[in-house]
């Protein structure tokens, strides 16, 4: 084989490996995904075993601990974030670690499964929006542009 | 003042246009007054920007709360060190920190590249006002930082209590540099392409800033992983949140091109490589800022709304396409010069160093933008977690830890078996005593934190090998003594040891990320004062609640109208290990609706985690103090009902009130505690990384230089000759 051969066989096989591993990096990456979903489309679509991410504020009020665990409701962001739209509140029995920024009225994004007819969170799951993202909308501030 | 501002920023983008305008002309009809002027333009846009940054830091340190910004982010009662660190938690304001450094770090490329390469600088201080011109009219468009609002109100909102943690003063500037200076080799690259000047001189004159921009950037990583892991509560540094993992991918790819850089200087090889991992950096520094800004992974990370988007995309759009058009229409003058001898050497060491940091580069890419992705082929918005990052980035980042132990040991060009022989038998050896040792220690049989273990001291071998040989060797000739000889080693060759120094840094780092993450212990806690409970091998006793009140008396500084903690005494096998005071504390609202006491600590509660630091373990603890029992709440309903709202002096009263009950009849708190070994060692780590990019970073001694430039020329001369 000649040198040249020789090269364009390796680059050939060395791309071959390229193509194969982002393959089933790209394949694992769908069938590991848990689908994100407001709580109304999750109160329509989901089904049990299955995991989701659920995304959405809580609902004020609605969060209670017992021991170790937390009860809140999560309901659809305002403004129909997430194309769900519409009311419906989900909620979720939780334990784990819970973030700072955890408060009633907040966004966060728990991954639940359904078990029964409730939802369970996935044990240290719970994310809060990071605070370090400078701007929370304010209500009372004024419109800058 | 706001108008002083304005105007700074109306001129910024004058300046910018001119500048594209006169630098572009002057590299067309290569007249050189025409390029000066664009380059004294950059200067000029420093002066501008730093005007305005002034102006802002002026306005926050001085309370003008008819700013909008300083408005949103800060107020009074905001003690002085973290007003001076607001600036940048706004958009705005953070988006005028980026062109403020942006123009910093170009005015200092320039004026060290004055006088050379004047086509390629000409280019380069175009694009670079190009994105200056960019920051600065999202700033005039859409996030204005010097909008103001009459009559001012008479107190801000403050600054999210979060927000208020010592590194807060500097990782947002350090991620900044990192990311503005990603672009300086970015113009270059640019700039050298569209000249048709592809030799190495660009890739010199802007290596020094390349390594700035990984040294900024990496040292920014790891400030935020200590926020994270000291403020925020949860006890992790690193969650493959998107906003980590857009600094993290232009600090991989950075990292891949300083390595094949080497290769390039030396050889003449991988040029399209380097020319495409630079231009793939600075757009990814581009792409980290996007992400941050745009809120365009709504889902995860609304940050406000998403105004930016739209231009961000345009820009990256044109960058993209730029890069491929120019390297592809250049790519006959991209040739390699040799040809890689042979599989065993260095560069081809090097050469799969950069394949697996673009690697995990291009996982934490499709992960981070997965949600986009998959909308777009599904239909559904849905991510992948933290489990699928670690699938693929701990067997990437153990293969990388590897090669960092191979390749200073490795030969260049072709390796011989008595050449392999003669340079691995002690760091093999070194990584199979590690594990004889761990497995006769009874260390629990996780696989891939062992395996991390013992290749991180196949590196750390490999390079104690190669400072010894180099300082015996020196020692021997220059009958220095072996301390005298080392320093003097590093001294004359800074970018080469500078290098070795962080392999060892990187290789402790990731000793602590493995040792942490695999052999932790947490749990959740509910405990009453004066009981106790086992956490693995520790107890961990509630001793007494602590409370105190007014900002004055905050023991962190950070301005919380009342704190309330526990002492906790850790022990384990009855020998005491450390007293923990984990706090959580409560801050003003500012919100009426809360009422006259409730909204004194009606803020965001934040967490001021305690933790007991030890080179082998780290125990950490946050509370969770419950104000939410019927004493409690009947007192801020009493003081709302009683006390006007317009008399904080005497909610203050109601909420000492609160603390006395508080301390009075303590009610279980929930506690969050952990012990993780070895934690202490991804700050070292991080430590001595940066230690050794500034060892590398540094300026040579004169005469190296000149050695250097002789070399250099030489080469030239070299490849004139031949062509």
């Amino acid at each position: 084989m000649s040198p040249g051969h020789k090269r364009q066989a390796r680059l050939v096989v060395a791309l071959g490996a390229a193509v194969t591993l982002a393959g089933a990096l790209i394949y694992t990456s769908f069938s590991a995904a848990s689908p994100a979903l407001s709580p109304s489309q999750l109160l329509r679509q989901a089904r049990p075993g299955q995991q989701y991410q659920l995304t959405g504020t809580v609902v004020p009020h609605s969060v209670t601990r017992t021991g170790e665990v937390l009860r809140f409701a999560i309901a659809d962001r305002a403004g129909g974030g997430g194309g769900g739209g519409g009311g419906g509140a989900v909620s979720v029995t939780y334990s784990g670690i819970v973030p700072d920024p955890f408060r009633e009225g907040r966004e966060v994004i728990v991954t639940v499964q359904k078990q029964g007819s409730a939802f369970v969170g996935e044990r240290n799951s719970l994310i809060t929006k990071c605070p370090s993202k400078y701007t929370v909308a304010r209500p009372s501030a004024a419109p800058k542009y | 003042m706001a108008a002083l501002g304005r105007t700074c920023l109306l001129l910024a983008l004058a300046v910018c246009v001119y500048g594209i305008g006169a630098s572009l002309y002057g590299a067309r009809t290569g007249m050189a007054q025409w390029s000066d002027s664009g380059r004294r333009a950059v200067y000029a846009l420093a002066v501008v920007l730093t005007v305005a940054f002034g102006v802002l830091e002026g306005a926050f340190l001085g309370n003008r709360f008819a700013f909008n910004t300083v408005f949103d982010t800060s107020s009074a009662t905001t003690p002085l060190f973290y007003r001076a660190a607001a600036v940048w938690s706004s958009q705005e304001g953070s988006l005028l920190l980026w062109a403020w450094l942006l123009s910093l770090w170009s005015s200092l490329v320039l004026f060290l590249t004055r006088g050379r390469m004047r086509e390629v600088a000409a280019y380069a201080t175009a694009i670079l006002l190009g994105f200056g011109g960019f920051f600065v009219s999202l700033m005039i468009f859409y996030a204005n930082p010097f909008q103001t609002t009459s009559p001012a109100p008479a107190e801000g909102m403050g600054l999210d209590p979060l927000l208020r943690f010592p590194t807060m003063m500097i990782h947002p500037p350090m991620l900044y540099s990192g990311y503005t200076l990603c672009t300086i080799p970015l113009a270059f690259g640019m700039g050298a392409l569209l000249a048709r000047r592809l030799d190495a001189e660009w890739i010199r004159a802007t290596r020094r800033f390349a390594l700035a921009a990984w040294l900024f950037l990496g040292v920014g990583i790891v400030l935020g992983a200590r926020w994270s892991y000291s403020e925020l509560g949860w006890g992790g540094y690193w969650g493959w949140d998107a906003v980590e993992n857009a600094s993290l991918m232009p600090w991989l790819t950075a990292t891949a091109f300083l390595h094949s850089l080497m290769i390039q200087e030396k050889r003449g090889m991988l040029k399209v490589w380097n020319t495409s991992l630079v231009l793939a950096t600075g757009t990814l520094a581009i792409m980290g800022t996007f992400l941050v800004r745009s809120g365009v992974l709504s889902s995860i990370h609304a940050f406000g709304g998403a105004t930016l988007g739209v231009p961000f995309v345009v820009l990256i759009a044109v960058l993209i396409a730029g890069s491929i058009y120019l390297v592809v229409s250049r790519r006959e003058m991209l040739r390699s010069e040799n040809r890689i001898d042979s599989l065993l050497s260095r560069e081809s060491m090097f050469l799969l160093n950069n394949l697996v940091l673009v690697g995990l580069c291009f996982v934490i890419f499709w992960g981070t933008y997965f949600p986009l992705i998959s909308e777009a082929f599904t239909g559904h918005e849905a991510s992948v977690g933290a489990p699928w990052f670690d699938r693929y980035t701990v067997p990437l980042a153990l293969v990388l830890v590897l090669l960092s132990g191979i390749g200073p040991a490795i030969a260049w060009r072709r390796a011989t078996a008595a050449n392999a022989v003669r340079n691995f038998t002690f760091p093999v050896a070194a990584a199979l005593a590690t594990l004889v040792v761990l497995l006769g220690a009874g260390v629990e049989r996780k696989a891939l934190a062992i395996a991390m273990f013992c290749c991180a001291a196949f590196a750390i071998a490999s390079v104690a090998q190669e400072l010894w040989r180099g300082t015996r060797a020196r020692g021997s000739i220059a009958r220095e003594a072996p301390p005298l000889a080392l320093v003097a080693l590093i001294r004359r060759n800074r970018r080469r040891y500078g290098g070795y120094v962080v392999h060892v840094g990187m290789a402790a780092l990731f000793i602590g990320v493995a040792a942490s993450s695999s052999f932790q212990h947490q749990s959740e806690l509910n405990l009453s004062p004066g009981h106790s409970t086992r956490v693995g091998a520790y107890r961990v006793a509630y001793v007494r609640p602590t409370a105190t009140v007014t900002p004055a008396y905050d023991s962190a500084h950070t301005g919380a109208t009342l704190t309330l903690g526990a002492v906790l005494r850790v022990s384990r096998g009855g020998r005491y290990v450390a007293t923990l005071r984990p706090s959580e504390g409560f801050y003003d609202s500012g919100e009426p609706s809360q009422g006259s006491v409730g909204h004194l600590i009606g803020g965001q509660p934040v967490s001021h985690v305690s933790i007991d630091g030890g080179l082998t373990r780290d125990v950490w603890s946050a509370i969770a103090p419950d104000i939410s029992t019927p004493h409690l709440q009947h007192v801020i309903e009493v003081g709302n009902r009683t006390i006007p709202f317009v008399r904080p002096d005497e909610g203050m009263i109601a909420v000492a009130v609160m603390a006395r009950e508080y301390m009075r009849n303590p009610p279980p708190a929930q506690f969050h505690f952990e012990v993780s070994p070895l934690v202490m060692w991804i700050w070292i780590g991080g430590a001595i990384v940066f230690g050794g990019g500034l060892i590398a970073l540094w300026p040579a001694p004169a005469t190296v230089r000149r050695r250097a430039r002789a070399l250099a020329r030489a080469r030239t001369a070299h490849g004139l000759a031949r062509a």
